[in-house]
């Protein structure tokens, strides 16, 4: 009898094993490095170390430009999620209506899926050009005195614009199947009752939208925080001033190109901490009011 | 047949595994040269490989800088290093000042019969690389200093017949060229040219501790009277339209000249190659203009660009094949060479003599400009620098000047924001090795 119980006990770890090796070793194994790292001031080369305690966590803190990168990423985080979200659903629900030539506008407004952000970066570094850039001049010549290469708002202005141009055909596929999936009759059922197409949609279809609208925003917090990287590295470079700086790119400045290990680590745990509370408080607080 | 064909793979195989005792020894190089200046170091490998049969040295192009210098890093850590590694100047303090990460080229050169005198070494190359005593530790490799670029129609059309050798020339030119319609200076680098060469070509001291040299205990001294004077008439030239400041990307600023928004623009020494194809007009090249009020007689630049390390961790056979490269790759003929194809200033005394003797200044005499400044006579501030973290240390400096452009931060402000910032740094820094 407990024969059969072991053997029956062990043939779902084997199915796991696999995700938890990944989780081993591309979680679990790098973040406790980093952990370790971040008590640690060390040569690059790793030559000589000293156990220093808290104070890379104190010096990460206490730097005021990893303060202003944390007020911009939070910003650019809200604005992008925000935006996104906001311009992709307004397309879902417009091109959900269309009946003539509806395919060709949801593929033209999917289309930018396919553009990795640096790339999307680079294109946006064109458009912006100071010698070249046809939407530098078009603003210039609107009376906008453009110029992101020193003033901190246009250059905030660059990075959301390209980042949520990127991020909208993502979150316009997953808001155009979720419409799609709303039944007919829900619809019928609430025209007699209700006039308005603008109430109907804000009453009946957005809470049936709720489930992808918190996926969605999951899934663009994470983009805002991590995945803007490239299209950061690519156009401004957190400049002017170091206002357009990132956390996750001031790790990557800090570790990569200033070979500064203990300090970018404990920036990296300080990150890990922030997205692990931002994503208990979207599940704990949010979600609860996500009615599948 | 089916016994002839397996005993031809055996065969095969047994050649194969036996080949490496034969071959040359492998040396690894990684470099972060790019573009035009990657074929010419394959160029070099390649000759240098036909030209001896112990050693085969392969190069690597590993990215940018950072990246190569990250890389090499990385390499280190996972005992996994190239023989040669090329880090930048202001990656510098990192390597030399970790312990035992890379045997000083002047010993390497020493112990394996090549012989190495550092006075062979043009004066402002000399000391860069070097420890505190002037021992050589990375062998420069690729060099270039700051150089002033003028357009000659611009001067032509605003009645200007002399490039400015002073600021205060400049401030005297600005308006005729602005009313000529071209925005008088652009520059490709605020750190280079015009903080740390701005110490050395008047003679100021950089930092404590003999510019870093001496010590890791430093603090930094940018914060000083001649520095602001100098930013506050930058921010003056910007808002007056005499200064174009197009972003930090260098190729940005090089094409408002290229493109002829503006008259000057003050890059490497190493540019001139490059403008040379993208200009349509004619361009003369000047040296890096001072302040008459700092100082009467300018001293050298120091120079940019960075050298190639011998890592440690290696073989015997392999150090002396390295050695062999090292001394192949300084001979006059390839110095020559690589200042020809690329723009970048022979290091040795010889190979300037030989160029010079070829006629090649007489041809190009733009060339030139960058030995003749960096061999004007130096001072006690112009050996270069050694500082940690210094690439960090250049982030906040490229921050504080965009406040100045800004209007975010007085001069004031922003200098004394850098002092503190870069302190903090440094003071890591220091604390790495105690």
């Amino acid at each position: 009898m407990k024969r059969v119980q072991f053997e029956h006990s062990t043939i779902p770890y084997l199915f796991i094993a696999p995700q938890i090796a990944i989780i081993a070793i591309f979680f679990i194994w790098p973040a406790g490095q980093a952990i370790h790292q971040s008590f640690l001031l060390e040569d690059a080369f790793g030559l000589s170390s000293q156990f220093v305690w808290f104070r890379n966590y104190v010096d990460t803190i206490g730097d005021a430009a990893w303060i202003q990168a944390a007020w911009f990423t939070t910003i650019f985080s809200a604005l992008v999620t925000f935006l996104s979200l906001g311009i992709a659903l307004l397309l879902a629900v417009k091109a959900n209506e269309v009946i003539r030539g509806a395919s060709t506008y949801k593929t033209t407004l999917m289309w930018a899926y396919a553009i990795a952000p640096p790339v999307a970066g680079l294109m946006g570094n064109l458009m912006f050009h100071p010698l070249i850039g046809d939407l530098y001049k078009f603003f210039n010549a609107i009376g906008w005195e453009f110029n992101h290469k020193l003033d901190s708002f246009d250059a905030g202005f660059v990075v959301v614009l390209i980042a949520v141009w990127k991020q909208v055909s993502v979150n316009f596929i997953f808001f155009l199947s979720g419409l799609q999936g709303i039944s007919k009759a829900v619809n019928e059922a609430a025209m007699m009752d209700c006039k308005s197409p603008t109430r109907r949609f804000w009453t009946i279809t957005f809470p049936l939208l709720a489930p992808t609208t918190f996926f969605l925003m999951v899934i663009n917090i994470t983009y805002a925080f991590f995945e803007t990287f490239g299209i950061i590295d690519t156009t401004t470079g957190g400049a002017p001033g170091g206002s357009t700086n990132t956390l996750v790119y001031k790790v990557f400045q800090d570790g990569f190109r200033g070979a500064d290990l203990g300090g970018s680590s404990a920036q990296s745990v300080v990150l890990m901490i922030i997205v692990l509370a931002l994503t208990i408080i979207q599940f704990r607080f949010i979600e609860r009011k996500v009615h599948y | 047949m089916k016994k002839l064909i397996m005993k031809t793979i055996l065969a095969a195989g047994i050649a194969a595994i036996a080949m490496p005792v034969t071959a040359k020894t492998e040396l690894q190089w990684w470099h972060a040269m790019g573009g035009r200046l990657g074929e010419v170091v394959d160029e070099i490998a390649t000759n240098y490989n036909a030209s001896q049969s112990e050693y085969e040295i392969i190069p690597t192009y590993k990215g940018g800088y950072e990246d190569t210098m990250t890389a090499g890093i990385a390499a280190f850590r996972a005992k996994q290093q190239p023989h040669v590694l090329q880090i930048f100047d202001a990656g510098a303090a990192t390597i030399i000042n970790a312990p035992g990460a890379t045997i000083p080229v002047a010993d390497l050169m020493a112990e394996h019969g090549k012989g190495f005198n550092s006075n062979d070494y043009i004066e402002g190359v000399r000391n860069f690389y070097a420890d505190s005593a002037g021992k050589m530790i990375g062998m420069p490799f690729n060099s270039s200093t700051p150089l002033l670029y003028y357009n000659k129609d611009a001067f032509a059309a605003a009645g200007v017949t002399n490039p400015p050798a002073t600021w205060e020339e400049f401030e005297a030119i600005a308006p005729k060229l602005k009313a000529a319609g071209y925005t008088a200076l652009a520059q490709s680098h605020s750190p280079w040219i015009l903080s740390e060469n701005f110490h050395s070509r008047h003679n100021i001291q950089l930092s404590t501790g003999n510019n870093g040299y001496d010590s890791t205990d430093v603090k930094i001294l940018y914060n000083n009277d001649h520095m602001k004077m100098h930013w506050g008439k930058m921010k003056e030239w910007l808002d007056a339209g005499h200064y174009g400041f197009f972003g930090r990307a260098w190729g940005d600023n090089q094409d408002a000249f290229v493109q002829k928004k503006v008259a000057m623009w003050m890059g490497s020494s190493g540019s001139f190659g490059g403008l040379k194809k993208s200009t349509d007009f004619e361009f003369g090249t000047t040296f890096l203009p001072y302040w008459k009020s700092i100082i009467d007689e300018p001293k050298s630049t120091f120079i940019g660009g960075a050298a190639l390390f011998a890592m440690s961790g290696k073989s015997d056979a392999e150090y002396k094949g390295v050695a062999d490269f090292f001394a192949y790759m300084t001979n006059n003929e390839n110095q020559v060479f690589w200042h020809k194809e690329t723009g970048y200033v022979p290091i040795t005394t010889a190979a300037y003599e030989m160029a010079k003797a070829e006629g090649y200044y007489n041809e190009s005499p733009d060339a030139e400009i960058g030995i003749l400044q960096l061999s004007q006579p130096g001072g006690e501030w112009t050996k270069g620098y050694r500082l940690g973290y210094y690439v960090q240390i250049r982030e906040v400096m490229y921050k504080k000047y965009d406040d100045i452009f800004s209007g975010k931060s007085s001069v004031e402000k922003a200098f004394s924001e850098m002092e503190s910032e870069s302190n903090a740094l440094l003071e890591r820094f220091a604390a790495t090795y105690k």
